[in-house]
């Protein structure tokens, strides 16, 4: 039997799968719906400092193997965080032995740096470092374009926190490499990509965007590829672990992005159409690599990248 | 109590008028049994095929016994289209029970004398509500409005103490809006579901009369358990909050 269990930033994880940001709650919403032993982590629900309601309007629109969010991180807050849901996910973890990782967005280099220095000092294990919102008109995405004010929010970040850190990155980066190495070099322990896609739908009946942002995100197999694109450049331009996603919703996926050097995935989208899509996908990879002899995820991951 | 998922096995399903269907199926989670007001979620197609989100609907009848659940619901777009060629002897993904839902149990502690009101395929939960309100001894007055022809009104006879319809055409009973055949006055409690518009007509109604009246609420949702936060609704002190987890049902103060 194929053996999944993962290292990522010296936690051992039951299986390279991580619930994604935005998608899982703090984790315990899926307690009874899905296999946790099978998973490997939960990234919470992305955090603020002083959390936030969150955007008005339509914030879900189906798409062909998609769907375009405009949540615009609904969050109780870092302080609440810590106090209550960050709990819940410790307690998922000493039954289960799912990691749990804060997702930490911002809408100035304080906020980022106060929340997480507060991070810091909980029990969390890995705090993820969202500068890809495509939800928030001020900050979050801002630092996702540019290399260098990326590089410089992660520099102040680093500063301020203690824990490993994992930097997710926008795919409207200006050029996915370059950010890489700049986060890299800022101190990033891992970086996690892709984050939602901008993205735009018009509803005819009203005349009008969908969306009081007129732009959300987009994620969903429709990604996929592209997402997959940009992991393969993050993998060849750094020498931290990478954790890929966007779009995965089958074994085969994930391990397309384990071949392309990932040292795990996340699943986010894809919880939605099956809830027990993240034990799926694992059993999907298991059963893969049982019919193929491969024993552990070593012996595969950027295999892909030798013919290069 | 949180939901499960399983694979439910259709065994019957009717047409009910062109665009309403009967759906019942055998549930075979005895450990997760729902109660009125929740909804499950359903998926009568691959997780790769469209539509991308499985559809909510309302528990129309439970019946415990022979763990079946009944959905009554409306054929509108891609997802219910395919829910609807769903056969006899099919089985598809059910996730649930989600949501509150109404709190038959502390609600008839509080109130006896219940207004169960409807409008169109919101009459659909009503059904279950009514039955758990005879059922603990405070059988309820029934009030329907529809566009032009009622459905599924046959079976109230015999839990509910009254039962009056209106229509917007007035093809049958009272030709206008269900909120004109009743006085709220006349109620401890007032429940409600149906469109928006019809929902805060009744809740402020209700408010002027001073009677507590309770709203299921709709929206778009992805996850159907407070996890994904896109059916937020701003309640009135400006919190937002899940209609799937921490609704559908609330206090009409709170949200209108």
């Amino acid at each position: 039997m194929a053996d999944l269990k993962t290292n990522l930033l010296g936690f051992s994880m039951n299986s390279p799968i991580i619930g994604a940001s935005g998608t899982v709650g703090y984790g315990v919403e899926y307690e009874e719906l899905a296999d946790f032993s099978k998973i490997g982590g939960i990234s919470g629900k992305g955090l603020t400092l002083h959390g936030q309601y969150g955007n008005k309007g339509e914030r879900l629109w189906e798409t062909p193997s998609g769907l375009i969010n405009s949540i615009g991180l609904q969050n109780p807050g870092v302080q609440h965080f810590i106090d209550v849901e960050l709990n819940e996910m410790l307690e998922l973890k000493q039954k289960y032995g799912t990691v749990a990782i804060a997702n930490l967005g911002g809408h100035s280099e304080e906020e980022y740096v106060e929340g997480a220095a507060m991070l810091s000092e909980s029990g969390v294990d890995i705090v993820e470092l969202n500068i890809s919102c495509p939800n928030v008109k001020v900050g979050g995405m801002a630092y996702g374009v540019k290399a260098e004010a990326a590089g410089e929010v992660v520099r102040m970040v680093r500063d301020a926190c203690k824990k490993p850190l994992m930097v997710k990155l926008s795919p409207q980066a200006e050029n996915i490499p370059e950010m890489c190495k700049a986060v890299e070099a800022a101190g990033a322990d891992a970086i996690s990509l892709t984050n939602t896609f901008q993205a735009c739908a018009i509803d005819l009946e009203k005349r009008k965007p969908v969306f009081n942002n007129i732009f959300a995100g987009l994620s969903g197999p429709a990604v996929r590829p592209i997402a997959l694109r940009m992991v393969w450049q993050a993998v060849g331009a750094v020498n931290i672990p990478v954790v890929g996603l966007g779009g995965i919703a089958t074994g085969r996926d994930a391990l397309e992005f384990i071949m392309a050097g990932a040292t795990a995935v996340q699943v986010g989208a894809a919880n939605f159409a099956n809830p027990r899509a993240m034990e799926t996908i694992a059993e999907e990879m298991a059963a893969w690599m049982d019919a193929h002899g491969v024993k552990t995820l070593e012996e595969i991951r950027g295999c892909a990248r030798n013919a290069e | 109590m949180r939901a499960a998922c399983c694979e439910a096995t259709v065994l019957r399903h009717e047409v009910i008028a062109d665009d309403i269907r009967l759906l019942r199926v055998l549930w075979p989670d005895r450990d997760h049994a729902p109660h009125a007001g929740q909804f499950f979620t359903l998926r009568a197609w691959g997780a790769d095929e469209a539509p991308f989100l499985s559809r909510p609907i309302s528990v129309h009848k439970w019946e415990p016994e022979t763990q079946t659940v009944e959905f009554l619901y409306q054929v509108i777009g891609e997802g219910t289209h395919k829910l609807a060629a769903l056969k006899e002897g099919d089985s598809f993904q059910l996730t649930g029970p989600m949501g509150n839902g109404f709190d038959v149990e502390s609600l008839t502690k509080t109130y006896k004398k219940f207004a169960v009101v409807g409008g169109g395929i919101g009459t659909a939960p009503m059904y279950q509500v009514a039955r758990e309100l005879a059922a603990a001894g405070c059988k309820p007055d029934v009030f329907f409005g529809f566009r032009d022809k009622p459905y599924c009104m046959e079976e109230y006879r015999s839990i509910a103490n009254l039962v009056k319809v209106s229509t917007d055409t007035g093809a049958v009973g009272f030709h206008g809006f269900v909120t004109q055949l009743y006085d709220p006055a006349d109620y401890d409690a007032v429940l409600v579901c149906g469109p928006t518009v019809m929902m805060k007509n009744a809740a402020r109604l209700c408010a002027e009369k001073h009677t507590p009246c309770f709203v299921s609420l709709e929206k778009k949702m992805a996850c159907g358990i407070g996890a994904c936060l896109g059916c937020t609704c701003e309640t009135k002190s400006g919190e937002g909050k899940s209609v799937c987890k921490n609704g559908p049902v609330f206090d009409a103060t709170e949200v209108f």
